[in-house]
């Protein structure tokens, strides 16, 4: 197990499975046996708002919130949403906008958003790939196999930037 | 939440680890009316076949409830957000006296930083008002842990203890490890009039064990390993509580701390001996100067937060320059406001209020959204109920004549709507009330009310139907309409607008969430459309203009309710109602 802490924030507006997917990645650090704090916050999100949440795992993590210019990766699934978040971003951090245009490029279905992007997230992160997978099919009740297929396209594709 | 499993980590939310612990407890007993941050709790232990659950009117009626069961016996608990608290405060105040039986905690979930709230009270002046014991954990596991102990602690000193969270403590996640369930206390209840029977020759003395016990709480508050003190460098010192501890412990983790769990009443002693051992002592807390105004009492000399930062909540990144003194510097961060679903029959109804140009007198729900522009007929929202009340202080005012309606959802109508209603028969007052009936309480998540038919666990039951209800309180018609249709409810409110009556409409659709059906989007016919953007009028999201001024609809958002069809006097938009498509989502939704 890794000492650092990994910090990601993910973001965009309600419908876009933006708690979801701080939720899964949540359960696969669980499941590496990482100490895992995340926040978020609940309400609006369904009514269009825009949602954050704050995912931190690592062998201690105090805060549930990531402290501003700390976080490893912003995951956002909305550029908008997402360029707000510039400062939230520690030096050398990876920002998503970057990967908005694979969704396009893939024809991602907009329901499956969240699962490309934690397959592109899973190629940063200290987290076996059966892990990922376990936690996938544990928050995703329905359709497991269109979203282990879209999982594996994230983590597997050309990212078109040398990551 | 699954509750085999045993001496292994969930991933639990700060609400989930309440409901955990309070089922390790052995609690048989929980009532609640929703609020957000707090619903979740009874939402997890609904469906555990040990526990006794509900969904109640109101925060009194649910205290109440709890409290009896509590003097009845078994392990009760109630759970609210901090408004809803204060309608409990009556009962609340009044039980500190005559203290419990079996154990009962009150979980309170304050909002710092407005998320989902109508104010930022600070929950913990209750403890200090109604001389009742307060813990206040940290993160989900002290959260579960916390919730055991306070049901001993009720039982040891004879009261109810607050539990009280945050936002940030109810709504984060963490890694927590769970235990098993003890079967927890069957006490009969002693009939002893002296003790629970509140009339003056009784509360006296009552008073007087109230302070008594405080005093036991104090000796308790020194002893706890609640209140903990962490040596570490000693040139600086924090006291703090709640998650303010844990940011404290990210950005200085080589200071000393205080922490206290055991947040009310305070164990001076220790603070003081803290105190002794540290060069600058710093307060750091969330909302109100709880905490810093009693170390001041007690004379010490501290560094506290510039009262700019009791406005809004605690970021982590905040912390340095509490330590410093300096004022509270955030950059305005653009939040994307939210509106009405796409489908949602509210739209329909502010439509035609704003056509109408009333005032409108409104309350709390997913409607309080119609206040914001471009739909901007919610004039009012104070707290749950106070829409027709409000109403009918605008009609005594006799200011704005009756161009005035009272409106307010379906729950809260529940909740404490029904006596705003009878009040204005009683007194006699004339207008036109209505009650958005979404079948659901729509604003914390869609949980089930009397007038749903269905109990917390979705069972049957007998269903309030609300438009007897209103002709049994004495109002002189009650009309349903469809609240969708948008002609018929214009109608009959200009009518009822013009009767010397007390009218009340009920406007009845189901909430969009809950029934999800979609129809094909309306067509849009370019050549027809004259620019004269009067469909945007309607906030709806899936409608928006285009780059070329044309207007477009978002097909994977529009639920082809048509509402937009109407306000096009172009004929631009077209309906193109096929077969309801029950929506086939995937689950993938946050
Ligand atoms: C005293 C109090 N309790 C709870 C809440 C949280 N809350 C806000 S609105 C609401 C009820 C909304 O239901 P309804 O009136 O049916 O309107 P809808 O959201 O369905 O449109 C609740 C529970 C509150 N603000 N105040
Ligand atoms: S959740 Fe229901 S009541 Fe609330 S905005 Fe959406 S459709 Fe309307
Ligand atoms: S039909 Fe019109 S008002 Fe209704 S959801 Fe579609 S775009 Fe919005």
């Amino acid at each position: 197990m890794e000492p650092r802490t990994y910090n990601m924030l993910f973001c965009g507006v309600g419908g876009q499975g933006v708690l979801k997917a701080a939720e899964i990645c949540g359960l696969a650090a669980l499941r590496a046996g990482y100490h895992v704090r995340k926040a978020e916050v609940h309400g609006m999100s369904q009514r269009g708002g825009s949602v954050e949440s704050h995912l931190r795992f690592g062998a201690e993590v105090f805060s549930p919130l990531i402290p501003a210019g700390q976080a490893d990766f912003v995951v956002s699934f909305d550029r908008i949403e997402g360029a707000k978040f510039q400062d939230a971003l520690k030096p050398g951090g990876v920002h998503f906008n970057r990967y908005l245009p694979l969704l396009r490029k893939h024809g991602i279905d907009p329901r499956f958003e969240n699962t490309f992007f934690l397959g592109v997230l899973s190629r940063f992160l200290p987290l076996a790939r059966e892990v990922w997978l376990a936690a996938l099919a544990q928050g995703f009740a329905r359709a497991p196999d269109e979203n282990r297929r879209i999982f594996l396209l994230g983590a597997e594709t050309d990212l078109g930037d040398g990551t | 939440m699954n509750t085999h499993s045993h001496s292994e980590k969930l991933l639990l939310s700060g609400d989930e680890a309440v409901a955990r612990g309070a089922w390790e407890a052995g609690v048989r007993v929980a009532a609640a009316y929703p609020g957000t941050p707090s619903t979740e709790i009874l939402e997890a232990l609904a469906p555990l076949p040990e526990v006794d659950a509900q969904w109640s009117v109101n925060e009194k009626v649910a205290y109440e409830v709890a409290y009896g069961a509590a003097i009845g016996g078994v392990r009760a608990l109630t759970a609210c957000k901090h408004v809803g608290l204060n309608v409990a405060m009556d009962p609340l105040m009044t039980s500190a006296y005559t203290g419990i039986n079996a154990g009962f905690v009150v979980v309170v979930a304050d909002d710092p930083g407005l998320h989902s709230s109508q104010n930022e009270q600070d929950t913990r002046w209750v403890g200090l008002y109604g001389k009742l014991p307060i813990l206040e954990p940290s993160d989900p596991a002290e959260a579960l842990e916390f919730t055991k102990l306070a049901f001993e602690l009720s039982e040891q000193f004879d009261t109810p203890v607050l539990l009280r969270l945050t936002t940030r403590v109810a709504h984060s996640k963490q890694d927590v490890a769970v235990g098993m369930r003890v079967a927890g206390p069957h006490k009969a209840f002693r009939v002893d009039a002296a003790k629970y029977v509140m009339v003056p020759r009784h509360a006296g003395p009552r008073h007087a064990v109230v302070e008594a016990r405080l005093a036991q709480l104090r000796d308790h508050a020194e002893q706890t390993p609640l209140n903990r003190v962490e040596l570490r460098g000693r040139q600086l010192g924090f006291v703090t509580s709640g998650v303010s501890y844990l940011y404290v412990r990210e950005l200085f983790p080589d200071a000393s701390v205080l922490k206290l769990g055991f947040s009310y009443p305070f164990c001076d002693d220790k603070i003081r001996a803290f105190a002794a051992q540290v060069q600058a002592l710093v307060v750091v807390e969330e909302l109100d100067p709880f905490i810093e105004t009693h170390l001041r009492a007690l004379g010490l000399p501290l560094r506290a937060k510039h009262p700019s930062f009791q406005v809004g909540e605690l970021r982590p990144e905040f912390i340095p320059a509490i330590v410093r003194g300096e004022e509270k510097q955030v950059k305005p961060f653009p939040a994307r406001k939210p509106v009405l679903c796409p489908g949602c029959a509210h739209r329909a109804v502010f439509t035609v209020l704003r056509d109408l140009k009333l005032v409108v007198a409104g309350d709390i729900g997913c409607y309080t959204l119609g206040a914001s522009p471009p739909l901007a007929s919610v004039h009012t929202c104070l707290c749950m109920g106070s829409g027709f009340t409000i109403h009918e202080g605008f009609r005594r005012a006799h200011v704005h004549g009756d161009r005035v309606v009272g409106v307010l959802g379906d729950s809260t109508f529940v909740h404490s709507g029904i006596t705003g209603l009878i009040n204005a028969v009683y007194n006699r007052v004339k207008g036109v009330l209505l009650i958005l009936d979404n079948g659901t309480t729509a604003m914390t998540g869609a949980q089930h009310h009397p007038a749903t038919g269905k109990t917390i666990r979705e069972e049957p039951t007998q269903k309030l139907v609300l438009e007897d209800l209103c002709r049994a309180c004495g109002a002189d018609h009650v009309d349903v309409v469809d609240a969708m249709d948008t002609g018929l409810f214009r109608r009959t409110l200009e009518q009822r607008l013009q009767d010397d009556a007390l009218s009340v409409i009920i406007a009845r659709s189901p909430c969009w969430q809950l029934v999800r059906t979609r129809h094909a989007p309306p067509e849009f016919r370019r050549e027809q459309c004259q620019q004269c953007y009067e469909c945007l009028e309607i906030d709806c999201p899936a409608l928006s203009k285009a780059a070329d001024g044309m207007i477009q609809i978002d097909p994977a958002r529009c639920t082809g309710c048509n509402l937009c069809v109407d306000r096009c006097a172009y004929e631009a938009l077209l309906p193109l109602r096929a077969e309801p498509d029950a929506d086939s989502c995937p689950g993938t939704c946050g």
